[in-house]
């Protein structure tokens, strides 16, 4: 078969085709995968949550809270079991990463200390800052962990800037963006619970 | 040509990483592991085939004037499609790609095969292309992260070979690409030459 012709009206012709059908298939394809992502987005949440806070039974439907000093709000998901309260989760994050935009699920115990946490995002340099997966839950070693703890027994920041919590090897940045997240989720749970005990009297 | 040398020509003799050059962005970006580099290899590969069937299949279909933009649609629609597979399927592997997955459309490597290959060859020769570069790219991706993880992070795919302590962490950060690349092009061209 010959080429085509590069008239104005093939061209036209062509691409419009070409638009159309690439166009309509990934429509296609996308309400095919619309459900199947939605969930494992879901089932990724809800097993961050797991992760996050003692065993539970029954999770509340999200809430958003507006977080203190400005900012999104972040998702609150408050987890009971036998109809007691055993945690709130949090889903919060932070802009001051080392390579921007930090998203983390954290728990907090009915006590107010935090019980565990779940990087979900991050942007952070591999084999440096992305430790915080697992460098703040190290319980082995009491002065990087805050499982257990709370901004208000314990100095949220790290030990270069006076604080109480010893910054990953390194990454002092991604340290204290981490730190600056969870205090973010833990003020903001704070504020929540004052205005609900406030609305109740 | 003959399809058995259609088929090697990508792992060594005209491999897009250490001979052609070509997709340097994604390759020094997500090779930070083995299987990273696994993930984009195949990835590369799926869109490298389906582009270079439906490719030839159209050329004669398409003006001479209007190949590229039609090249880069059907290119852009099928890693698109990729993209929103591995999302509901391997939410996990799109987890530690998906920044470099939309990169894909403009991996030149892509461009390149459509432009030089399946533009002039018939159908079976461009599937072949496509899957012989397309491996040739994943089995480079995989050395170059491999020797990655293994110098920078102790492991290899996520199996712990030594100490922590004794890594040397600049092989996962992007001065450790340029670095193992280097040498993996001139080990090849040795290989090449004798």
């Amino acid at each position: 078969m010959a080429q085509r012709e590069s008239t104005f009206l093939n061209m036209v012709v062509t691409l419009l085709v070409i638009t159309l059908i690439a166009g309509g298939t990934l429509g296609y394809v996308y309400t095919l995968t619309e459900a199947p992502i939605a969930a494992a987005k879901e089932k990724a949440q809800k097993e961050a949550i797991k992760t996050v806070l003692p065993e539970f039974d029954k999770l509340s439907a999200p809430f958003k809270v507006l977080a203190e000093k400005g900012g999104d709000s972040l998702d609150f998901f408050v987890a009971y079991k036998n109809n007691e309260l055993v945690g709130t989760a949090i889903k919060t994050y932070t802009k001051k990463g080392f390579g921007g935009l930090v998203t983390i699920m954290t728990g907090i115990d009915k006590e107010g200390n935090f019980y565990g946490y779940q990087v979900l995002e991050h942007a952070e340099t591999p084999g440096l800052g992305s430790k915080m997966a697992t460098w703040f839950k190290n319980t082995e070693k009491p002065k990087q962990s805050i499982i257990g703890k709370n901004p208000k027994t314990t100095k949220f920041e790290v030990t270069k800037d006076g604080g109480d919590i010893d910054a990953i090897t390194a990454s002092t940045i991604s340290s204290r963006a981490f730190l600056d997240a969870i205090v973010r989720a833990y003020n903001t749970y704070e504020k929540n619970l004052e205005s609900n005990s406030g609305n109740k009297k | 040509m003959n399809q058995w040398k259609n088929f090697t020509k990508g792992f060594i003799k005209e491999n897009p990483i250490f001979v052609l050059v070509l997709g340097m962005c994604p390759t020094l970006g997500v090779t930070s592991s083995a299987m990273n580099g696994l993930g984009m290899g195949l990835a590369t590969t799926f869109v490298l085939v389906m582009a270079n069937i439906v490719i030839s299949m159209v050329k004669s279909f398409i003006p001479e004037k209007v190949r590229i933009p039609s090249f880069i649609v059907i290119i852009a629609a099928f890693v698109t499609v990729v993209q929103l597979m591995m999302q509901a399927y391997v939410p996990a592997l799109y987890k530690s790609l998906g920044l470099f997955i939309p990169l894909i459309v403009v991996n030149c490597i892509v461009l390149g095969r459509a432009e030089a290959f399946a533009s002039k060859n018939g159908i079976l020769s461009s599937a072949i292309d496509g899957l012989s570069i397309g491996l040739g790219f994943s089995f480079a991706l995989v050395l170059l992260g491999g020797i990655r993880e293994i110098l920078g992070s102790g492991k290899i795919f996520n199996i712990a070979l030594y100490s922590e302590n004794y890594v040397s962490l600049i092989f996962v950060l992007a001065p450790g690409a340029f670095i193992v690349l280097g040498y993996l092009i001139a080990f090849i061209n040795q290989i090449r030459k004798s």
